[in-house]
């Protein structure tokens, strides 16, 4: 073998940095998720459990160019009670908590949604109010 | 007909995803099973190309060279065009490795009346080529958030910069457009450009095709087959599979196992194909030699080591008289070699 001293330390960075997962998490156990389910106790959301974990994003998007661009502020009606359609008018009356929900999954998957660049979780809106 | 088959090929193996992945019990062969094999293959053979190529010996020293290489103290030398130290070759390689130097060269050849031919630049390889490998780095890069918990903050910023456009939700990631922008350059390059497609061969054409399919099918199950794609799930198997202990948990959309499966099939493919100018690129001697054979001898490594130098003075010794006999010139005349000694 030629070049022994430039290629293994070649060979020996290009498989450490194919597997760094591997050194990196250090063999530890995956901790999924568990957000937390409404504190108010509501069971029922716009949409099933399954298609809101897979398309949440979707239908939040879909919402605000339905709103913002064609002005379609409809009510969402669930279980009898009315909201207004929007991430803090209806999806967070229930889903209070943005670092005990939303931010369980975002984090762990490194999610950065946009949402929070014009949106306020409920606590935040309530410390603005305060202020004004 | 050779690029049609590269199409065939990646349908099949489409196929046999979309449609295994849905038997009951298969999940854990193509979520567990295949991306280990794949992963081994991968570095395994690797390694074994790397390691061929480093026992193959170099017999002449042959850096390719399109520049002025040391002479005169009063001729500039071009250090890059001709290196003839480490310093100025790893400049090039940095350069080759990082900017793709080498095709910012390439010519277009016209064949006009007369007859009559014509030589232009032509940058467009080297754009696309350049627009390609970076988006397909960038891309894997950011799938290693569903490698690594917690997620480093570096990975969180590339993520931001590539969807940076913020156009909507999953927001769109500027590479997935890059990517196949260059994957079609690449391969209409060589339907279209009669030079290349005439030696275009199968394993040209199938890797395109393959990393383009990889790429749709990451962007049909972001984008629009959403159903069953929930990312903590997907990120549940893919830690399991790096920390070793890999579990098939909640129902997975076929569109990922789709392209789970072409991602396998392509880290087995690469170390035998021509994917392996990845590794090559460091290998070759035409670029990590220095041009200094004049200061520095080469040895062939060939060279067996019983076979001894024979100068011209040692030959005309040996052969002395026979070369008199048969009126060859000699340097010393019979008389004065026997005088000597």
């Amino acid at each position: 073998m030629y070049n022994k001293g430039t290629i293994i330390p070649g060979l020996v960075i290009f498989v450490l940095l194919v597997t760094s997962p591997i050194w990196l998490n250090g063999l530890k156990a995956a901790t999924p998720p568990k957000p937390e389910l409404p504190p108010g106790g509501e069971k029922k959301c716009v949409m099933p459990k399954e298609y809101m974990r897979d398309n949440h994003m979707k239908l939040l998007d879909d919402w605000r160019d339905s709103v913002l661009r064609d002005e379609e502020r409809v009510l969402v009606t669930v279980e009898g009670k009315t909201y207004r359609k929007g991430l803090q008018m209806a999806c967070m009356q229930c889903h209070s908590n943005k670092e005990k929900f939303c931010d369980t999954c975002h984090t762990y998957a490194d999610v950065n949604p946009y949402c929070w660049d014009c949106h306020l979780t409920p606590k935040e809106a309530a410390s603005k109010e305060d202020t004004h | 007909m050779k690029y049609a088959f590269s199409f065939l090929a990646v349908i099949a193996l489409i196929l046999i995803a979309g449609l295994g992945s849905q038997i009951p019990g298969m999940q854990y062969l193509f979520g567990v099973v295949l991306p280990y094999l794949a992963i081994m293959l991968f570095v395994g053979g690797f390694v074994y190309r790397i390691m061929d190529w480093a026992k193959s010996p170099v017999p002449f020293s042959i850096p390719t060279t399109c520049g002025q290489g040391v002479s005169l103290d009063f001729i500039k030398q071009d250090k890059l065009e001709c290196p003839t130290k480490t310093s100025e070759v790893m400049a090039r390689m940095f350069l080759e490795i990082f900017f793709f130097r080498s095709l910012f060269r390439n010519t277009k050849s016209e064949l006009h009346d007369g007859p009559k031919i014509t030589y232009e630049s032509s940058k467009w390889l080297w754009l696309f080529s350049l627009i390609f490998h970076y988006s397909f780095l960038l891309i894997v890069l950011r799938h290693m958030r569903f490698f690594l918990e917690p997620v480093p903050f570096v990975l969180s910023a590339l993520e931001g910069i590539d969807s940076m456009l913020q156009i909507g939700q999953p927001a769109m990631y500027l590479t997935d457009a890059f990517l196949l922008l260059g994957l079609m350059f690449l391969y209409g390059r060589r339907l279209l450009n009669r030079h290349v497609k005439y030696i275009s061969l199968n394993n040209d054409y199938f890797p395109l095709v393959l990393i383009f399919s990889i790429a749709l099918t990451g962007i049909l199950m972001r984008y629009f087959l959403r159903t069953d794609i929930d990312i903590i799930n997907i990120k549940n198997l893919a830690y399991g599979l790096v920390t070793f202990s890999p579990v098939i948990g909640a129902k997975i959309g076929a569109i990922f196992y789709i392209h789970l499966f072409l991602v396998c099939v392509l880290l087995a493919y690469f170390p035998f194909s021509k994917l392996m100018h990845m590794g090559g690129v460091f290998m070759s001697p035409t670029r990590n030699m220095a041009n200094n054979s004049r200061s520095k001898r080469h040895i062939n490594p060939w060279n067996d080591p019983e076979i001894k130098p024979h100068s011209y003075a040692g030959y005309e010794d040996e052969f002395r008289e026979f070369m008199v006999d048969a009126g060859i010139p000699v340097e010393k005349e019979l008389t004065a070699a026997k005088d000597e000694a």
